[in-house]
């Protein structure tokens, strides 16, 4: 019986975050950018719902570092994820937002302060039926000099 | 176009109904509302029906066809948590345009004890991102919403606590409301947190309800009522573009669009309203909304209800009814049972918890997607 095996992948859970075929690579995010005003926008979009631009736009590719804008900690969610947890929005320098996880600090307001800098990591979620592992995005408290 | 006048107004006590369909409630608070205009389905030109969860089920048909099916013209709307209220302001539109001379607004939902709405629905395959790639469900979205108001104004989880011990007080005097517990700001800040800094009793129970208007050309009113209520304006606004709001949803910026357009078109400004039924679907979006609607200036509604402007007796009473926090947020029926409220107090019919001498009242509600609706009525 004839088979096809196919290699097990690493996708991401979110189609704005990029897992280059080369492991030595960080994963990063992209946002595709208006070549009209210059609004960033995670993901892609037919136009700019800005400047209402219909030109191709612009693939960028995000820093993975950014600052904390505001947050909520979750403590009641849908059944099955558990909590609580870190529920933020996230500013990255390219004058995009990101909604996110934050990891690295207990969950609880006086841990974290506005604009403070994080920095994004990646880890396997979910592994699916057919073996592949399901890449999810976090922050974290960015430490060190950038 | 044409001024409108309410000649009709009911809601059902919001609670649970587990023994009825959707469309008996529909039904039931449309005969209440025909009944108290005086008038019969027969006089009706037009329906529109709003409803979320059944949107795609002919809910004001089916209403229809448990007490009277003329033929006429019948439109279903959903509009997110705004469903209610933009059926209204399509009932108001058909008048107004002249089309029609009698139109019948009516919101039913029936949710059980469903919870936590939103995130889900991307029709994408895989895990869901919801709580591992932050969180779209509304009690974390209005949590970072009054997160973002601290941030920028130094307002307190105790300032946002403030509005849900107002608005279960209000609740006591409303018979229609379907929690009536009275909290006090220690039993707030102590109940379990949901979303910070929103804790269960910021947070608005979900439900089942149903509300009805009926509308006619305010000239034809004085046939039907002594008391017509008219619509000074009705205004619907969607989210323009603004920075963030395809990740952190902006309720601010078409509330104050709508809120503007809604001043202009009525003659009126904030300082004329003598109570306003809000969208506190959470404790945190009721302080954003004095600022939206311009009860305050920029960064004080935290001093609005630390000095108690808004309870009923002060300076202008917020949600006299209890709110969505003490009433529930059956999605279709809510902005529909806002405007109802409103037009109870500007007839004097509001019992214990009237607003004395009320002659101007606002109705507000927003969906996240995002519809904003702003009805202000007068008498």
């Amino acid at each position: 019986m004839a088979e096809t095996q196919t290699a097990t992948q690493k996708r991401p859970i979110l189609p704005f975050l990029r897992i280059p075929d080369n492991s030595s690579e960080k994963p990063y995010l992209v946002g595709n950018k208006c070549k009209g005003c210059g609004a960033v926008y995670l993901g892609s979009r037919m136009g700019c719902s800005r400047c209402m631009s219909v030109e191709p736009m612009e693939e960028v590719k995000l820093s993975d570092r950014g600052e904390l804008h505001v947050f909520s900690i979750v403590h009641q969610s849908a059944p099955g994820i558990p909590t609580p947890y870190v529920a933020a929005i996230v500013d990255l320098p390219e004058g995009v937002s990101v909604r996110c996880n934050i990891e690295g600090v207990e969950p609880d307001p006086k841990n974290l302060k506005f604009g403070m800098p994080v920095e994004m990591y990646t880890e396997t979620v979910h592994v699916d039926k057919e073996g592949n592992e399901i890449v999810a995005f976090k922050f974290r408290p960015a430490n060190g000099a950038h | 176009m044409r001024d409108v006048a309410i000649i009709g107004a009911s809601m059902l006590k919001f609670g649970r109904y587990p023994e009825k369909d959707l469309p008996e409630l529909g039904a039931q608070a449309i005969l209440l509302a025909l009944n108290d205009a005086g008038v019969s389905l027969k006089d009706v030109e037009i329906m529109v029906s709003g409803n979320l969860y059944q949107a795609n089920a002919t809910v004001g048909q089916r209403i229809l066809k448990e007490i009277g099916q003329t033929g006429i013209p019948v439109i279903n709307v959903s509009n997110a948590c705004a469903t209610g209220s933009t059926a209204f302001r399509e009932a108001y539109m058909s008048v107004a345009s002249g089309a029609y001379d009698m139109a019948l607004a009516v919101g039913s939902e029936q949710m059980g004890k469903m919870g936590l709405l939103g995130g889900g629905g991307s029709g994408r395959s895989g895990p869901s991102p919801e709580g591992i790639v932050g969180s779209g469900l509304m009690p974390a979205v209005f949590g970072q919403a009054g997160v973002e108001h601290m941030r920028k104004y130094g307002t307190t989880q105790e300032q946002f606590a403030k509005v849900a011990v107002k608005n279960h007080k209000h609740s006591m005097a409303n018979p229609y409301s379907q929690y009536q517990v009275e909290t006090s700001l220690e039993d707030v800040m102590n109940a379990r947190t949901v979303a910070w800094p929103n804790t269960l009793y910021m947070c608005c129970p979900t439900g089942d309800g149903a509300a009805a208007a009926i509308l006619v050309p305010y000239d034809k009113a004085a046939k039907y009522t002594t008391k017509p209520i008219k619509v000074a304006a009705s205004v619907l606004t969607s989210d323009p573009w603004s920075e963030r709001d395809l990740i952190l949803p902006d309720v601010n910026t078409l509330t104050r669009n709508a809120a503007k357009e809604a001043y202009e078109k009525a003659g009126l400004g904030a300082k004329d309203l003598n109570l306003v039924e809000l969208h506190d679907c959470f404790a945190t979006a009721e302080l954003l909304h004095y600022e939206n609607l311009g009860l305050c200036g920029e960064g004080e509604a935290g001093r609005m209800i630390d000095e108690g402007e808004t309870m009923v007796g002060g300076r202008i009473p917020v949600a006299p009814s209890g709110g969505l926090l003490s009433k529930g947020h059956p999605l279709g029926a809510t902005g529909v049972a806002n405007i109802v409220e409103v037009v109870w107090h500007l007839r004097g019919e509001a019992g214990a918890r009237q607003v004395e001498g009320a002659k101007v009242g606002l109705a507000h509600v927003i969906g996240l997607g995002s519809a904003c609706t702003i009805n202000i009525l007068t008498r």
